[in-house]
């Protein structure tokens, strides 16, 4: 049963995948089958949490391949709160995904496109290999590229061009980065990497390994100063891609940095450490600047995707169990806030009329209801309490100031403010100021308001819920800190001996 | 473009030789080099000559099925083959199965075959849904 749910989310998506591919002609019956694996998918990652929470580390080696020869997949208590975050946030988008504009969509490929990625994004949360975790990127890499130029417009292309050179450019310098330390230590499986990574003669090679696989996967989490393809090609994508984006692209390769300088590189923290440090703070501060520069609502969310990556590397720079359970919490808390704003902006548009500012406003007096629903994730997002960007923003300070890294702890302190200027912008222009002469009527029928609506009630909730019923969620983190830290437990539970041999060998 | 007379009478044959040589890769791969990844390669590369020639309509029929369907197919063989791992709920996802049914020799069967097979399909479907895409966009 273990074995069947490890692999329950790879397994969900691709043949969500396959059957929509081969639906190709009937979008109708696509959107039933993608929604039904979107809800499968979250049942089972949520069973698999309650299995990590129960009865620890789910291992399981592919093909019964003993490690570190094969492949292995392993979900730790990280590892399976990003696989439950993706089931969420596939769930919402999916039912999102059924609102205006669905038919055009569906007929551009939207459903196997969108199961795909959440194929590649789940299949790079369970692996324990690192070149396996490049397949899962490239697979995520192909899905994104499909669904960034679905209505296939001049602006769409243009962004997506973008998208695909950098992209490129970071998962060529991950090969690299794979080639060199396969040589090094003679393995490709993270937890044998972390065993011999400390007695590697010369550590040299092996930093400089470390950091092309930074940079690689900086580019992908979008950190200072890789991040220039982010903001250049979100706002063109579709509001149910670019709300899958935000939530889990970026997230993917922060996960990568947690789970591989933690595990692998944690011996050579005090050369990392200073590093992503001050890369945190930079994006931080480069993000929050940019938001507060536009005038475009899914331009400012782009931007603010960059500033909050910034809190969930503090963790990575300190190294200590605090800080990391506050990246845990951050990033969980921020996938849902940020996704919850993707959404609630396409709702603006299709209730406004537009995404820009200047076009938009009396947002409150027509949606009264829309403006609360932008309040909590906003709010959440810039800190306030008890929403649970509050509780994320504490824990990361706090850390911060244990660990006696004061600057780092005050930048974050005055990103958090100009995040709230950024919101409040936002809350001012569309919702509070008086309404532009030609406010266009609301076209959409009752079916499609659900489907908007809906996802956004339900991740509102779940933000509600994680700022005021903190406890479970902390402790939680606490706990994937800990899983996070004791590399010894991580590698004897991937290396250690296969019990199960079947007859395989010729008569 | 026209094709080449020369090109149109030969269009069968470009087709069916490379049919046969990709399931013998896809066969070969058991135990020699070769496989499903090579011999869907071989066989699209069949089919693209095949739509070169005779256009792109005939080769889709001569598909029957979309290039979609292929890989949903392909990929849902392989996937399948894979559960078969289960019969032991202890042993990992695509854990291969084997049997030796005795016809006057032992005949080696096992579920990688299947896991073979289905990357065949989803490679054919893949590249001609490719190609396809390109040749329509030229012939526009």
């Amino acid at each position: 049963m273990r074995q069947l749910l490890l692999a329950a989310p790879i397994l969900i998506p691709l043949v969500a995948c396959a059957v929509t591919a081969m639906l190709w002609s009937r979008p109708e019956a696509q959107r039933r089958v993608g929604l039904g694996a979107a809800i499968l998918l979250f049942v089972a990652t949520l069973g698999l949490m309650a299995e990590v929470l129960s009865g620890g580390m789910v291992v399981g080696q592919m093909g019964n391949w003993p490690a570190p020869f094969g492949i292995t997949l392993v979900v730790d208590h990280l590892s399976a709160a990003m696989l439950v975050i993706t089931g969420l946030m596939g769930l919402a988008v999916a039912v999102y995904a059924m609102g205006p504009g669905a038919q055009e969509r569906d007929r551009a490929g939207f459903q196997p496109l969108f199961h795909a990625l959440l194929l590649g994004v789940a299949g790079a949360f369970s692996t324990g290999d690192l070149f396996n975790l490049y397949v899962w990127f490239e697979v995520m890499l192909i899905a994104s590229f499909g669904l960034l130029v679905l209505d296939r417009t001049r602006e769409q292309l243009d962004g997506g061009i973008r998208y695909v050179m950098l992209n490129l450019v970071g998962t060529t310098l991950f090969l690299l980065a794979i080639g060199l330390l396969y040589g090094l230590t003679g393995t490709l499986n993270l937890a044998d990497m972390a065993r011999v990574a400390p007695e590697v003669e010369n550590q040299g090679a092996l930093a400089a390994a470390a950091v092309l696989l930074l940079i690689s996967f900086g580019a992908k989490a979008a950190v200072f100063p890789l991040f220039n393809w982010l903001p250049a090609s979100y706002h063109t994508a579709s509001m149910p891609v670019a709300a899958i984006f935000a939530a889990l692209l970026t997230k993917v390769g922060v996960y990568a940095i947690i789970r591989v300088f933690t595990l692998v590189f944690a011996h050579d923290h005090a050369l990392f450490g200073p590093l992503v440090g001050v890369i945190a703070m930079a994006t931080m501060v480069v993000g929050v600047l940019g938001a507060a520069a536009h005038y475009d609502i899914r331009r400012i969310l782009s931007f603010h995707i960059i500033s909050q990556i910034g809190y969930m590397l503090v963790g990575v720079a300190l190294m200590t169990p605090l800080a990391i359970a506050g990246s845990v919490l951050y990033v969980i808390h921020h996938i849902v806030v940020k996704a919850n704003l993707f959404l609630v902006a396409g709702a603006v548009r299709q209730v406004g009329g537009s995404f820009a500012l200047a076009r938009l406003g009396g947002l409150w007096v027509t949606a009264p209801l829309l403006g609360l629903m932008f309040l909590v994730p906003a709010l959440s997002l810039a800190g306030i309490p008890p929403l649970s960007g509050f509780w994320g923003k504490l824990v990361v300070i706090r850390a911060g100031l244990e660990a006696e890294a004061f600057v780092l702890a005050g930048v974050a302190l005055a990103v958090g403010l100009l995040t709230l200027y950024s919101m409040i912008k936002i809350w001012n222009e569309a919702f509070w100021k008086a309404a532009p002469d030609t406010a266009p009527a609301p076209e959409w029928t009752r079916g499609q308001r659900i489907a908007t609506f809906a996802p956004i009630v339900l991740l509102c909730g779940v933000t509600l819920t994680i700022g005021l019923w903190t406890e479970p969620f902390a402790a939680f983190s606490l706990a994937a800190a800990e899983a996070l830290l004791d590399r010894e437990a991580y590698i004897a539970a991937v290396l250690r001996p296969h019990p199960t041999q079947l007859a395989e060998v010729l008569p | 473009m026209d094709p080449s007379l020369i090109l149109r009478v030969s269009a069968p044959l470009l087709l069916w030789v490379p049919m046969v040589v990709s399931l013998y890769l896809l066969i070969r791969g058991h135990n020699d080099p070769g496989g499903g990844f090579v011999g869907g390669l071989v066989a699209s590369a069949g089919l693209v000559f095949y739509a070169i020639s005779r256009g792109q309509e005939a080769a889709l029929r001569a598909m029957r099925l979309p290039p979609a369907t292929w890989c949903g197919i392909g990929l849902l063989a392989a996937l399948g083959s894979g559960l078969l791992a289960w019969l032991d709920p202890a042993a990992g996802f695509l854990t291969h199965r084997w049997w030796f049914p005795d016809i006057g020799f032992k005949l080696p069967l096992g579920t990688a075959l299947v896991f073979d097979i289905g990357v065949y399909l989803t490679v054919v479907g893949t590249v001609t849904a490719m190609v396809f895409a390109l040749v329509g966009e030229e012939a526009r």
